[in-house]
């Protein structure tokens, strides 16, 4: 669905304006906005422009930056800390080659910090795009990226 | 057993996308039974119960109910503040995903009892599972007329909306996540006015926790003079705790309060998985004190938490053995507050980072007898001046740890001074 | 009404009172930052923090309402302390290189810091540089100065209606920027500068104009004259201590001669010379069917809001230059002949209370000879004041001077340009009494006078009702230009003001302006305006002198070619 296709689902009313970012967001293999989209939205709900930037860079879920296929987020929260045996997030790096923040070559993958994901029953945990998965080990994470890079771009 | 299973009692036994499975063991009998009755009498089981907010404010829900109640404006609204972001707490989580109905049932009384007619839940985006589960939910219970017009037959409307947060701690505080829903950035808004008479859209609006409301069947059905028999005289009922951390068995339990916490950790948690032992525990969560091994024979009641000046009691605790750096623990905690701050006030979003920059001196073993003064001052000028609860309760940690761990910081500092002097010399 | 101690001090207070407006009122000024009139209780710097007895914690007195047997300790060890501990924390996150910002020695944050006894912040500095946006002809955005108080947030967003800033990111990565962090030309600034007028410290400030003003002064292949707005005489004598509102037009004039003007020239003459012109226009467009509403088009701000947002009422704005813009095409054209100086050494500088006039100066048709400005350099109240306290000047003893002549005849009506609804009563003055061909009954119209935001009024000229409309802030004009957009707009002319109460307003004026402030001012100009011995613009025998030598009759050709502009739509 194109962004007008998606404005067009939501009232022209200025409080459904995470809404329509979530809902647009959802298709964008790069995760994030470009200046020219923010704009048509601020133009569909009539409110200024650095409203909408405003909120694009207070919530986490939303970047101007583009991002790899698949957004790996890693929790560095307490709880996980301590159930962090293998050192998660430098296993990471190494098997995607790239540090926090970073994305690979390829555009596959991003890694990111995040907050607590709320799964601390099964810590350490990380979440990739939409699923969180929990009760890591090498193993787990190993298995992991090569199912995501056998789905590639898709 | 320990436990006391009033709203947990069908977690593991149903199908949480199947209202035939809540509706067979005694799902929306409560509803019925509540809207029969008269919305003043409603009131006055749940003033009976001594019922407290759930979410770690502790506020006594009947006066918000009552509040509600008496604004004439229209339309009211009923906001579930599923926005559980706190490290160390998924006890929302596992009301959405193992009973979801209950909470609708829940808002729906409370909904009656107030003459409101609009729900929202508000789930923190990261939630998918827990998302389309209540989104079903809703599907299904406006389906079977447990939600929508004229519920049940009786002359009482009421509908409820799913809301997505989309990454961001600070929404699960009521301006902010009211803020968040007009959407805007989730900045607070100063108090008064409240939101009872000022709050979305400023219409009168109810905020609570998720498991708030999941407990309203459970006082309506039992009365809440039985319920307040439940706990202890401060704290009525019973409580999800959320264990986690280095225990064995780490989840979800209701127990009712007034429990020591070492009961828990060891007859519910089953220890710690390693057998190493426990040198400290978290309460409440990533905004509760940090509490030695030794005070764990201490009950769980909101009047423990007032102690600490704490507002907590969201119910979590966080676990943690023997073998752990104390001040990358400290660290962690505050590099959360830092992350998650608004912003907005200036002792919140500048005191934060100052906060994380001193405890980073003591762990690059830089740090001196002053930093801890200065980091004991700060934390307390964030606890007294800032806007909002985020920002009040983002230094307990650090305020406990100087209280019960004095020595562990002493000992630090003079490492650190041992260290210098090697260096000089050298 | 509730009883409460403040310092031990009972108080009757009204319900509803803040802590901070009770203490007002019994002579206590607690330490506040953020706080503003006319502006909303954001309540985010949390300086003004006191104790109250028995409750935990400390209260922010903006935003705390009082109620009965309240006990609030203003400076306890503990809200002292905290007040320390939060401006040492801004400062960390300062550029407090206080020697070389525009806002030394009149800095909120200065007199904060100050007031608390602090010398040196007990945190390191984490300030981390950002670059300056210095694109603009009128302002300056330094964000390592922003202390995030959200004051010129509130101003363009709600006041303004504009909403070019926000407040982007969380936590420490907070900054005050606008969208997708342009600079202030890529976007739809106005340069109203109200934001300037607001900010507590150096973090948006006017375009700092007087080094080149200096360097002018020094140079003796050059002729430099100056021009003085209306609303300057009003308003300079805060800057340089004297009470509010005080009228300081013969102090002015001696302290811009010590500064080294060759001539003193006053801006109320070629306000006279508006009026003749737009007043002409006004009688030809309703005589003709031209375009109506007719709208005043002095306004800078307001002229770029138009061309930004409404491009399509860009014919209803009056072609009439700002006062401003036709003395300094006179300036280089009939005064420079008459003088026998050559333009290009004549230097005309322009004290404004108005940080958009810098940039309106600067656009290509207000350039007779097509290469030079005819206005070289734009002055706000605050950077005069600033020359003058530079110069040494002791301005309070001043002698008494007068504007040079032989054009130093102005009307009464030409100073209430000054204050909102001051040009539509000055061409009403004139257009009445023109076209009934009678002298007014009354000079005043009272009934167009007054503070409402959008004011309205029924004008009778030749038994003929004329409906008119007076707005001021740019979220009144937007109402009124989406009304004629609309095709609805009842009316025949309207004034419109971009700035709060009119040009006293403006954002090149005292700090701490307020709507409170702007209104003692504004009382001032009307009591300037009836003691004077000319009251119409047409009665000035300057200007008619200068139509008799020079321009011919109101609208005419070299009227057109000096006097009028045009306007077009910008893009970007």
């Amino acid at each position: 669905m194109s962004l007008a296709e998606v404005l067009n689902r939501f009232p022209k009313q200025k409080e459904y304006l995470i809404e329509i970012l979530l809902e647009y967001q959802r298709q964008k293999s790069t995760h994030s906005f470009t200046e020219s989209e923010l704009k048509e939205v601020a133009k569909y709900l009539n409110i200024p422009e650095s409203r909408v930037c405003s909120v694009v860079a207070f919530y986490s879920f939303f970047s101007t930056q583009p991002k790899g296929h698949y957004v790996i987020q890693v929790c560095h929260d307490l709880p996980c800390h301590l159930n962090d045996h293998f050192d998660l997030l430098a296993s990471l790096t190494t098997l995607l080659e790239i540090n926090i923040g970073e994305t690979t070559k390829d555009g596959l993958f991003t890694l990111e910090h995040t907050s607590c994901l709320g799964h601390c029953d099964k810590s350490p945990a990380i979440r990739v795009n939409e699923k969180i998965y929990g009760n890591l080990n090498l193993d787990k994470l190993k298995a992991i990226i090569a199912e995501c890079k056998e789905n590639g771009h898709d | 057993m320990i436990e006391m299973k009033l709203i947990s009692k069908r977690f593991g036994k149903i199908n949480p996308m199947s209202i035939d499975d809540f509706l067979a063991l005694d799902g929306y009998k409560i509803l019925k039974k509540a809207l029969k009755k008269d919305k003043l009498d409603l009131l006055d089981e749940i003033q009976q119960s001594k019922l407290r907010g759930r979410g770690g404010a502790g506020f006594p829900v009947a006066v918000k109910l009552m509040a509600l109640a008496k604004e004439s404006k229209q339309p009211k609204y009923i906001i579930c503040n599923a926005d559980e972001g706190e490290p160390g707490n998924f006890k929302d989580r596992y009301l959405m995903e193992n009973d979801p109905h209950e909470i609708i049932e829940g808002m729906c009384i409370a909904a009656y009892m107030t003459s409101a007619n609009k729900g929202i839940i508000y789930i923190r985006g990261e939630y998918n599972k827990a998302i389309k589960i209540m989104k079903n939910a809703i599907v299904q219970a406006k389906e079977k007329g447990y939600l929508g017009e004229n519920i049940l037959n009786f002359d009482f409307d009421f509908d409820i909306e799913v809301r997505s947060g989309a990454g961001s701690y600070v929404c699960g505080e009521e301006f902010s996540l009211i803020e968040s829903l007009e959407g805007k950035p989730g900045r607070t808004r100063v108090k008064p006015p409240f939101p009872t008479s000022k709050g979305l859209f400023n219409q009168p609006t109810l905020i609570n926790n998720i498991e708030t409301f999941a407990t309203l069947p459970a006082i309506i059905e039992m009365s809440g003079k039985a319920y307040a028999k439940i706990g202890t005289p401060s704290s009525t009922g019973t409580k999800l705790l959320s264990l986690s951390g280095n225990v064995k068995n780490r989840g979800v339990y209701e127990v009712p309060f007034g429990i020591p916490m070492r009961k828990i950790i060891e007859e519910l948690g089953g220890g710690t998985e390693s057998g190493k032992k426990i040198r400290m525990v978290q309460l409440g969560g990533a905004c509760g004190p940090i509490i030695p091994e030794y005070m764990l024979d201490m009950v769980i009641d909101f009047e423990r938490f007032e102690e600490f000046e704490s507002k907590t009691g969201a119910g979590a605790l966080i676990v943690i053995e023997e073998g752990h750096d104390f001040f990358e623990i400290l660290k962690k905690i505050s590099e959360f507050f830092t992350h998650e701050s608004c912003g907005k006030c200036t002792p919140c979003r500048e005191g934060n980072y100052h906060l994380l920059k001193i405890i980073e001196k003591f762990i690059n073993y830089e740090a001196k007898e002053k930093d801890m003064y200065v980091l004991e001052n700060l934390a307390h000028v964030l606890h007294h001046t800032s806007l909002c609860g985020l920002g009040q309760s983002a230094p307990t940690a650090i305020i406990s740890a100087l209280h019960y761990f004095r020595g562990t910081f002493q000992k630090r500092i003079e490492a650190s001074l041992s260290q210098e002097d090697a260096y000089a010399k050298n | 009404m509730p009883k409460i101690k403040i310092n031990n001090i009972e108080m009757f207070v009204e319900t509803g009172t803040t802590i901070l407006d009770a203490a007002k009122e019994h002579n206590i000024n607690i330490p506040t930052l953020c706080h503003y009139p006319d502006l909303n209780i954001n309540s985010d710097c949390r300086i003004c923090s006191v104790e109250i007895i028995g409750r935990k914690g400390l209260v922010t007195a903006c935003s705390t309402p009082v109620y009965e047997g309240m006990e609030v300790k203003v400076n306890s060890p503990r809200a002292l302390n905290a007040r320390k501990a939060i401006t040492e924390m801004i400062l960390a996150n300062h550029d407090a290189n206080c020697t070389s910002c525009v806002r030394n020695m009149n800095c909120e944050l200065q007199r904060l810091a100050d007031n608390l006894g602090i010398h040196r912040s007990r945190f390191d500095s984490v300030l981390n540089e950002m670059p300056l946006d210095t694109s603009s002809y009128s302002l300056v955005r330094n964000p390592n100065r922003c202390i995030k108080c959200g004051r010129c947030v509130d101003v363009c967003a709600n006041i303004q209606g504009i909403g070019v800033l926000d407040i982007m990111g969380r936590s420490r990565d907070s900054i005050i920027s606008p969208a997708f962090n342009k600079a202030l030309t890529e976007i739809f600034c106005t340069y109203c500068g109200q934001c300037s007028s607001v900010c507590p410290v150096g973090a948006i400030t006017e375009k700092d104009d007087t080094d080149e003003v200096w360097h002018v002064l020094d140079d003796p292949d050059k002729h430099v004259i100056v021009q003085v707005a209306p609303a300057i005489r009003v308003s300079l004598g805060e800057e340089l201590g004297l009470p509010l509102g005080s009228i300081v037009t013969g102090k002015l004039i001696s302290a811009l001669k010590m500064l080294g003007f060759s001539k003193v020239f006053d801006t109320d003459f070629t306000a006279d010379l508006t009026v003749m012109e737009e007043g002409y226009e006004l009688i030809n467009r309703i005589k003709n069917k031209g375009k109506l509403p007719l709208i005043t088009s002095c306004c800078p701000a307001w002229i770029n809001f138009a061309e930004h947002e409404f491009p399509e009422i860009l014919d209803n704005l009056s072609s009439c230059k700002s006062p401003q813009q036709m003395f300094g095409a006179l300036a280089k054209s009939y005064y420079a002949q008459r003088e026998d100086i050559d333009p290009k050494k004549i230097h005309v500088v322009s004290i404004m209370p108005c940080t958009a006039k810098k940039t309106e100066a600067k656009r290509s048709e207000m350039s007779i000879n097509q290469e030079d400005p005819d206005v070289d350099t734009v002055l706000t109240t605050r950077e005069l004041a600033k020359m003058i306290k530079q110069m040494g000047i002791d301005f309070n003893n001043l002698k008494e001077s007068k504007f040079d002549k032989p054009d130093e005849l102005t009307s009464g009506a030409a100073i209430i340009f000054g204050a909102s609804g001051g040009v539509m009563e000055a061409a009403l003055r004139t257009v009445k009494e023109v076209l009934e061909g009678k002298p007014l009954k009354r000079i005043d119209f009272d009934s167009i006078r007054g503070s409402e935001t959008i004011r309205e009024a029924d004008i009778e000229i030749n038994d003929v009702q004329y409906k008119i409309a007076i707005a001021h802030t740019l979220s009144s004009a937007r109402k009124i230009a989406q009304q004629i957009k609309d095709g609805v707009s009842p009316y025949h002319f309207i004034e419109i003001m971009a700035c709060p109460n009119g040009c006293v307003g403006g954002g090149g004026q005292p700090y701490a302006t307020s709507s409170k402030l702007s209104r003692e001012r504004i009382q001032s100009i009307y009591q300037v305006d009836r003691l004077m011995k000319i009251r119409k613009a047409h009665d000035n025998p300057a200007v008619s002198n200068l139509y008799t030598s020079y321009l011919g009759e109101p609208g005419s050709h070299i009227a057109h070619k000096l006097l009028h502009t045009h306007y077009h739509q910008k893009k970007f």
